[in-house]
C-alpha cells in the first residue's frame, strides 16, 4: 500500500503550521510533539501509520470552518478523525497533512421526541445516543461492533452498519441532517428534522464519503422506539450448505430478522475460547437468529424458523429464555475479532459483500487460498446481508507475511466481485481497498465520482489518498469531451 | 411542456449516441419515462424527447437476495404485480399519481427513483431513495457509467444512487436500476380515530409513532377528505396502520388500541378495507380534480399542522405529519417562507413553479454537483433550478 509522496516543503513548515493552528484553537488544542502524536498515527487498520504534522482539536464549527479556510489557503491536507476505530484507513494521517479531531464536539444538543430525532455533535460515540434517549423508551438504531467507542460522526462518515442493519439500514437509512464545513471554511446545512429536504440529496451524498466531501460538525438522527422484547437463536450445522441454505429460506419465508449472521468453526472456536458461552464448536457453522417486536411475533417466528432448521438438518439449537441469555449468544459474536486477536498476532478484517446465494462457493474458495497462502482464517458473516468478514491471521513479525496478508484479501475481495458483490459492505474503502477500486468500477465511473469530489473540494486537499487510486487534478476532469462521431438514429431529423 | 421530436431508444448505447451528439450540437433534451410528472418543474424549451417507454425489460430479479435489476422505462404496474407473485413489495410503497396530476401515461420504475416519490409507508421502510441499490447511466457529458452494486448492502465509493434519487433527471439518463424488495406483509390493519382537529390528530399519530408499535402508515384526513369515497364519514379521520404477522398485528393492534384510548372512539378497518383506504392516502385522491395549485409540504412531523394553519387551503397529513398536502391560492413566496420558518421545504406539483430557487454557499454546492455530471445543461435544463 503506497500513499501519495509527501510534500517535503510542507513538512518544513511544520513551526508556521502550528502556530497558525494555535492562533485558531487556543490553549492545548494543538498536538505537535512526536511523542503525543502517536496515538493518532493510526485508526483501526493499524497495519499501516504514520504521524501527521500536527492534530487539532477545535471546539466549535467556526474553529473548524477557519481551520480549513486556513488549510486551503496554505495548501495544507487534512485529514479528519472522529475516534479512529475505522477498519480502512479512513482516518490515516498524512506525514504532510494535518489531522482534524472532533473529539471536542461531544455534546448532544437536542433530544426531540415529538419529532423523533436527536441532535448531537459529531464526536458523540454511537452508545451514546442511544444512552440519550434510552430512559424514554427509544434508541438509535445502527449499532457497528464499535459502537462503545465510535463516534456518530465517523458514522456518518464510513456509513456504519451494524449488526441490525439488515431490518434498520446503514447509517445512511438513520439520518435527517447535518451540518457541514467545506474545505473552504463554508458551512452548509443539509436536511433538518422533515423527512427529506429539497435540492438533490447531498445529505446522502456526504453519508459514506469517508471525510472527503466535507467535515460534519453537527448531526441530526432518527430515534426509534425500542422493540418490546427481542429473543436470540443459536442454531448450529454440519455444513456451511445447510446454514446457507437456512438464510435463504427464513427470507424466501417473508421474514427479515433483526439480525442474521453466521461464523465458520474457525471463527466459533475462537470465539468459544475466549468467551465460554457454550458455542457448540464442533458445528461447521453457527447462525445466530436475532428476532424483535412484540413477544407474540418473537415466539410465532422462533417456532417458525425451528420448523426450517429442521429441514436444514440443524444439529444444535438454543433460544433465549431471558436477557441476560440473549446477550450471552451475542457475545461471542461481538467478541469474535479480539477472540481471533488472540489466536494470531495480527489479522486483517475484510469486509466484501456477496450475493447470499454465492456463500458456499466463495467460502469454499477462501479455504482453498488459505492453504495456497499458508495463512489462517476464520470467517464471521452478517449473513442476511450477504455481507462477509473474513480474518485473515498473519504475523507482522514473520518476514513476508504482511505482504502475503494483503494479497490474499485482494484475492478475496476481487472473488467478491467476480460473483457479482463488492468490494466494501460497511467498513469503507479507505487506504485499505483503495487499489482495488478498479476491480468494479471502471475509469469513466472514478472519473464521474471524482468529479463530485471535485465540486465539493476543487484543490483536493480533503483526505487526499483515500478511496481513489489515482488522484486526477480536477481541471483535467472537468474537460467535456466530444463523444464518437457514430450516430444511432440516422434517420432522425437533425435539425 | 416541450413540441420537440421524441426519441425512444432501444438500448443504453442508442441513448448515450443521442445524449452525446446533443452535448457535441449543443441542443438540450427533456428526458421522460411515462411522463406522468411531466408537468412538475418547467424544463426550458429543448430540442429532443427522450423517452425510456422502450426501455423496459426486467433484467434480473432474486427474491431470495432481495434484489431486482431493471430498465428505467419498465412500468411500475408491472413491476409491483412480478414483485407480488413472490409475495414481495416495493417497501416504499411508490405513489402513481396518474390521477393526481391528470396524467394520460404510465408511471415508470425509473420516473420513481428520479422524483424519490414514496408512500404512507415512508414513516417505516423509508424513501425510494434508501431502496436504490445501484445503476447504469449516461451523465450529461455523454459518458456511460455505473454506482453502487446489485447487492443489498454496499459502501464502496460515492453513494451516487442517493443524488440521482429526486434530481429529477437533472444529471444522468438512468439506463439501468437496482433496487431492494423486501417481502410483503402477511396481514394488515388500520385503526381510525373520529373528530379529531388537526393539532389533536398529530398528537395521537405522535403517540403510535412514538411507541413500540411499528406503524406503517400515519395519516389525518380532515372533513371535507374523509368525506369522499371509500371513507364516506362525517367528520374527520385519523389512521394508523400495522403491518406483519397475523400474531404480531394483533398483540400490536391491542396495544396501540389501549394507547389511542384517550383520543375517543376507536373502529378498526380489516386488510380488505385497509388496502383501499391506504391507497386512497397514497393517491392523495381527496386533493385530485380541484383547480387550485397544489403543494407538497416536507415538514418536521410534530409541525405538520402548522403549515396549513398559517396558510388558507384544505390540507391532507401523511407520513405523521411529515408529509402534507395542500390545494391553496396562498402566494407562493409566502407558502415557502411559511414552510422555511418551520423547518421544511415545499414542492408546487400543479399550478405554480415546482421548486424552490436555491442561494448562498448550498445554491453555488448544488450548482456545481449539477456541472459536474452536465456542465453543459443538455438534460432536463433549469427543471430544478426555481424561478423567483
Amino acid at each position: 500500500m503506497k500513499m501519495p509522496v509527501p510534500d517535503a516543503a510542507l513538512i518544513a513548515r511544520k513551526a508556521e503550521i502550528v502556530r497558525a493552528l494555535q492562533q485558531i484553537v487556543p490553549g492545548e488544542h494543538v498536538v505537535s510533539a512526536a511523542s503525543e502524536l502517536v496515538p493518532f498515527e493510526s485508526d483501526g487498520l493499524s497495519a499501516y501509520r504514520q504521524a501527521p504534522i500536527a492534530v487539532v482539536l477545535p471546539e466549535t464549527t467556526a474553529q473548524v470552518a477557519e481551520v480549513l479556510r486556513w488549510c486551503q489557503a496554505n495548501g495544507v491536507k487534512v485529514v479528519p478523525r472522529g475516534a479512529g476505530t475505522s477498519l480502512s484507513g479512513g482516518a490515516l494521517p498524512l506525514a504532510d497533512g494535518v489531522v482534524v479531531g472532533l473529539s471536542k464536539f461531544n455534546r448532544v444538543l437536542e433530544v426531540d421526541y415529538p419529532n423523533r430525532c436527536a441532535v448531537v455533535q459529531p464526536g458523540v460515540t454511537n452508545l451514546a445516543i442511544t444512552g440519550a434517549v434510552e430512559a424514554e423508551g427509544f434508541y438509535y438504531a445502527p449499532d457497528p461492533s464499535s459502537q462503545i467507542a465510535c463516534t456518530i460522526g465517523g458514522n456518518v462518515a464510513e456509513n456504519s452498519g451494524g449488526v441490525h442493519c439488515l431490518k434498520y439500514g446503514l447509517t445512511t437509512n438513520n439520518l435527517l441532517g447535518c451540518e457541514l464545513v467545506l474545505m473552504s471554511g463554508e458551512i452548509v446545512r443539509l436536511g433538518g428534522k422533515a423527512m427529506d429536504a429539497d435540492g438533490y440529496d447531498l445529505l446522502g451524498l456526504v453519508t459514506g464519503s469517508e471525510g472527503l466531501l466535507g467535515i460534519v460538525t453537527e448531526v441530526t438522527v432518527r430515534i426509534l422506539p425500542k422493540p418490546e422484547t427481542a429473543k436470540a437463536m443459536l442454531l448450529g450445522f454440519a455444513s456451511v450448505e445447510d446454514a446457507g441454505g437456512l438464510v435463504g429460506d427464513i427470507i424466501a419465508a417473508g421474514v427479515i430478522p433483526a439480525g442474521l449472521e453466521m461464523m465458520d468453526n474457525p471463527a466459533i472456536r475462537a470465539a468459544e475460547a475466549f468467551v465460554g458461552v457454550g458455542y457448540p464448536v464442533d458445528c461447521a457453522a453457527l447462525l445466530i437468529v436475532e428476532l424483535d417486536g412484540p413477544q407474540a411475533e418473537c415466539d410465532e417466528l422462533t417456532g417458525h424458523i425451528r420448523a426450517l432448521a429442521a429441514v436444514r438438518n440443524v444439529t444444535f439449537e438454543r433460544v433465549s429464555k431471558s436477557e441476560a441469555e440473549r446477550q450471552a449468544f451475542w457475545a461471542g459474536r461481538k467478541a469474535a475479532f479480539p477472540a481471533v486477536g488472540r489466536i494470531a498476532p495480527d489479522y486483517f478484517c475484510m469486509d466484501g459483500t456477496i450475493p447470499r446465494g454465492k456463500l458456499p462457493q466463495v467460502l469454499a474458495r477462501i479455504t482453498e487460498l488459505s492453504g495456497h497462502y499458508g495463512l489462517g482464517v476464520a470467517n464471521v458473516f452478517h449473513a442476511g446481508d450477504g455481507n462477509l468478514h473474513p480474518l485473515i491471521l498473519y504475523d507482522v513479525d514473520i518476514p513476508g507475511d504482511l505482504e502475503k496478508a494483503e494479497a490474499f484479501g485482494a484475492d478475496i475481495l476481487k472473488l467478491c466481485v467476480s460473483v457479482g458483490g463488492v468490494l466494501t459492505g460497511e467498513h469503507g474503502v479507505g487506504v485499505e481497498k483503495r487499489d482495488l477500486m478498479s476491480e468494479m468500477f471502471d475509469e469513466t465511473d472514478l472519473a464521474c465520482q471524482q468529479r463530485v469530489k471535485c465540486a465539493f473540494d476543487p484543490g483536493l486537499l480533503l483526505n487526499p489518498g483515500k478511496v481513489f487510486p489515482v488522484l486526477h487534478r480536477c481541471a483535467e476532469l472537468g474537460r467535456v469531451h466530444v463523444h464518437r462521431g457514430k450516430l444511432a438514429f440516422p434517420d432522425l431529423p437533425r435539425f | 411542456m416541450s413540441n420537440a421530436p421524441t426519441l425512444e431508444p432501444a438500448t443504453p448505447e442508442e441513448v448515450l449516441d443521442a445524449v452525446a451528439e446533443a452535448g457535441a450540437k449543443g441542443r438540450r433534451i427533456e428526458i421522460v419515462g411515462g411522463g406522468t410528472k411531466r408537468s412538475v418543474g418547467s424544463v426550458e424549451r429543448t430540442d429532443l424527447v427522450l423517452s425510456a417507454a422502450r426501455l423496459d425489460r426486467i433484467i434480473d430479479y432474486a427474491p431470495d437476495e432481495l434484489v431486482l435489476t431493471a430498465q428505467p422505462g419498465v412500468r411500475l404496474a408491472d413491476l409491483e404485480a412480478r414483485v407480488a407473485e413472490q409475495g414481495q413489495m416495493l417497501a416504499f410503497e411508490p405513489p402513481h399519481w396518474t390521477r393526481l396530476l391528470g396524467a394520460t401515461g404510465q408511471p415508470t420504475l425509473g420516473g420513481v427513483l428520479a422524483a424519490n416519490v414514496s408512500g404512507p409507508r415512508r414513516v417505516r421502510a423509508g424513501a425510494a431513495r434508501d431502496h436504490f441499490l445501484g445503476f447504469e447511466a449516461v451523465s450529461g457529458r455523454g459518458e456511460m457509467f455505473k454506482a453502487g452494486g446489485k447487492v443489498v448492502k454496499n459502501v464502496t465509493g460515492y453513494d451516487l444512487m442517493k443524488l440521482m434519487a429526486g434530481s429529477w433527471g437533472t444529471l444522468a439518463v438512468l439506463t439501468e436500476v437496482t433496487i431492494k424488495v423486501l417481502p410483503a406483509p402477511r396481514a394488515e390493519t388500520t385503526l381510525m380515530l373520529f373528530g379529531l382537529n388537526d393539532t389533536r390528530a398529530l398528537e395521537a399519530m405522535g403517540v403510535a409513532m412514538n411507541g413500540p408499535f411499528e406503524v406503517s402508515g400515519a395519516a389525518h384526513l380532515p372533513p371535507f377528505a374523509a368525506k369522499a369515497s371509500p371513507m364516506k364519514a362525517e367528520m374527520a379521520v385519523t389512521a394508523v396502520r400495522l403491518e406483519g404477522f397475523e400474531a404480531s398485528v394483533t398483540a400490536r393492534a391491542e396495544a396501540l388500541a389501549a394507547a389511542l384510548r384517550p383520543f375517543g372512539r376507536i373502529e378498526t378497518l380489516d386488510a380488505g378495507h385497509s388496502r383501499p383506504f391506504w391507497k386512497q392516502v397514497r393517491e392523495v385522491e381527496a386533493l385530485a380534480d380541484d383547480p387550485r395549485p397544489l403543494w407538497r409540504l416536507s415538514l418536521p412531523p410534530a409541525s405538520g399542522w402548522r403549515g396549513p394553519e398559517q396558510l388558507a387551503g384544505d390540507a391532507l397529513y401523511d407520513w405523521a405529519g411529515g408529509q402534507v398536502w395542500l390545494r391553496t391560492e396562498a402566494l407562493p413566496d409566502r407558502i415557502r417562507a411559511v414552510v422555511a420558518n418551520l423547518g421544511g421545504h415545499a414542492l408546487c406539483l400543479q399550478g405554480g413553479e415546482a421548486f424552490t430557487a436555491r442561494s448562498g454557499a448550498l445554491g453555488a454546492l448544488q450548482a456545481r454537483v449539477k456541472a459536474a455530471f452536465d456542465p453543459l445543461g443538455v438534460l432536463n435544463p433549469g427543471r430544478m433550478e426555481g424561478r423567483g
